[in-house]
């Protein structure tokens, strides 16, 4: 499993009721239904990420983020799960406040911006950084809405949302002790458990 | 399995007929005392009985799905790009029973079968059938193969609503349910299509107040135009437009009112050969069944309600350019099932052909469904691959 899904893994309670942002194809609700008896269902637009689903017994819907979750109620789920689409979304400020409305609880996790190898790229190439977690070149990249460790706790912060946990990662090695000291600058991943209200 | 049918083929296949000597109590308040249902199966129930698929038909379906009935059939069953081995309903693994639902004009009991108290055809007195008076008949037929649990139920547009129907009637029998290019109830529009469909055949002058075979007659013209206006609602502007186009038989207008389009000629053939096969009584009782199914209606109109004693996880399929049964109306059906706290996966599937699309190949919809399926197989086998 990739190293942001371990860890967010790891935070799931046992029994949960989840909504996967963005499933892909199904690998972390999979394994949550058999080890931690989690129950839930998975939004996915790539075909081949569904089909991977329904092959694992993963409920999953086709249905497009940016179209919001009307279709599920207040307090439809326990947790909201969200890796790799916040910086895709239309809207991530109100994709937030929808998640919040469908569970108290979510985690978000996205490619942070400020990681130490895109400030390089920008500082002394002078262009738009491509990484391992940023593989796109400016004009045909789908990240529309990219955000760094520290914007998001600000938008959270702003919005009067409770940051519970938060950790960042690399596919190399997480918890590194210099991204726990200075995770914006170090953490190529950015992962946020984050509560509704203060 | 002879060698003339492709190797992906079931083959041929022979009808056979179920009687039931115990009555039905329908949904009108009538009894049928007796019954037939006829049905075809494909593949082999294993010993423990638990791999049987329950294919439920459409309006003008029957229950030769797959296969060849003889070696000269040109066509094979409706849904044969569906069901054989190594297909998304994959005969090598599953047992697959499809049946002519009762009022159907292919061998089952209905409208030109005997009425026993009257010892004369029923025609227009058979009594009009609903998704749940079939599927309760389904049930005994479920019951004389002895299957008590159908790993899946599957249907397409009015075969989606049957397979619905199994999850509210029947919940410990269902396994798994794929309801496909379905509704959970007609809309306006659709009614008044059926209603068009209906006044067609009943003011056909050989219609006769549905006592046509008395008279040695068929209402063809009625029947015709009937399927032309059904054949539109099947198909998309699109897929008519690339398929005819403002196409012309001749190469100039001839200022008459004879066919000159090819989407004309289209529509009367389609209608010609429909009123030869399909029986009248049955179409309109076909059309009947569709307006009435509204499971919701018992619950004021609360489908996470009439849903709630469905107990399996669902498979709900749309497709793009469907207009008679649009994504919208299965969408309704997810969020129902997502209020009622169901599994259910769904997806939108990409095609140009409209409603009939859910009988055509179609690379995504094969890939969704088999996914859909295989992991029922596998499940089967002990396994969650």
């Amino acid at each position: 499993m990739r190293a942001d899904l371990e860890l967010i893994y790891d935070w799931v309670p046992e029994d949960a009721r989840i909504l996967d942002l963005g499933c892909g194809d199904g690998t972390l609700l999979a394994a949550l239904a058999r080890h931690k008896s989690v129950t839930g269902y998975g939004l996915e637009i790539d075909p081949e990420g569904i089909s991977a689903c329904l092959t694992k017994g993963v409920n999953v819907l086709e249905q497009n983020l940016d179209d919001g979750l009307g279709n599920f109620v207040d307090d439809a789920c326990d947790l909201v799960i969200m890796t790799q689409a916040l910086q895709v979304l239309r809207r991530p400020d109100t994709m937030l406040d929808e998640m919040l409305r469908v569970a108290p609880e979510c985690i978000i996790a996205f490619p942070n911006f400020a990681y130490w190898k895109h400030r390089l790229h920008l500082t002394f190439r002078g262009r738009m950084p491509v990484s391992r977690s940023l593989p796109h070149a400016w004009y045909d990249t789908p990240n529309i809405h990219l955000s760094t460790f520290q914007d998001f706790a600000k938008l959270c912060r702003d919005k009067g949302v409770t940051i519970v946990d938060e950790a960042v990662g690399s596919a190399e090695h997480e918890g590194h002790w210099t991204s726990r000291l200075w995770p914006n600058l170090f953490g190529e991943t950015a992962i946020f458990r984050v509560r509704r209200g203060r | 399995m002879s060698a003339s049918f492709p190797s992906d083929s079931v083959g041929l296949v022979t009808p056979q007929t179920a009687t039931f000597e115990s009555p039905l109590a329908l949904a009108c308040g009538k009894t049928l005392e007796r019954f037939e249902l006829v049905y075809e199966t494909y593949g082999m129930l294993n010993a423990e009985r638990s791999n049987a698929v329950l294919i439920c038909h459409a309006l003008s379906g029957h229950h030769h799905a797959a296969g060849f009935h003889s070696a000269d059939e040109l066509k094979p069953g409706w849904w044969d790009a569906y069901i054989g081995p190594g297909k998304v309903i994959d005969t090598d693994r599953f047992f697959v029973v499809s049946l002519n639902n009762l009022g159907g004009c292919h061998g089952s009991t209905g409208p030109g079968s005997v009425d026993p108290q009257t010892s004369r055809q029923w025609g227009p007195t058979f009594p009009v059938m609903t998704v749940a008076d079939w599927v309760h008949s389904q049930a005994r037929l479920a019951d004389r193969l002895g299957i008590e649990r159908f790993a899946a139920v599957v249907g397409g547009s009015l075969g989606g609503m049957q397979a619905m129907q199994w999850t509210i009637a029947y919940p410990e029998r269902v396994a798994n349910a794929a309801v496909i290019a379905a509704t959970p109830r007609l809309s306006a529009q659709n009614i008044a299509f059926n209603e068009v469909a209906r006044q067609a055949i009943r003011s056909d002058p050989d219609f006769h107040d549905g006592w046509y075979a008395d008279h040695g007659a068929i209402p063809k013209l009625g029947l015709k135009l009937a399927r032309m206006i059904g054949h539109i609602t099947y198909l998309s502007e699109h897929s008519m437009g690339s398929r005819f186009g403002r196409d012309l038989r001749s190469d100039q207008l001839n200022f008459g009112y004879d066919v000159e389009f090819q989407v004309e000629s289209y529509l009367r053939h389609q209608g010609d050969t429909f009123s030869t096969r399909f029986d009248a009584n049955t179409y309109l009782l076909m059309t009947k069944a569709l307006d009435y199914f509204d499971p919701a209606g018992q619950y004021d109109g609360d489908l996470a309600a009439a849903l709630a004693p469905a107990d399996c996880p669902f498979l709900v399929v749309s497709f793009t350019t469907d207009w008679r049964f649009a994504p919208a109306r299965s969408r309704e059906l997810v969020n129902a099932l997502l209020r009622a706290g169901k599994a259910v996966s769904y997806v939108n599937v990409d095609s140009p052909h409209g409603h009939d699309a859910f009988l055509l190949p179609n690379d995504q919809y094969e890939s969704i469904f088999g996914s859909f399926m295989r992991r029922i197989d596998a499940e089967l086998n002990g396994g969650t691959n």
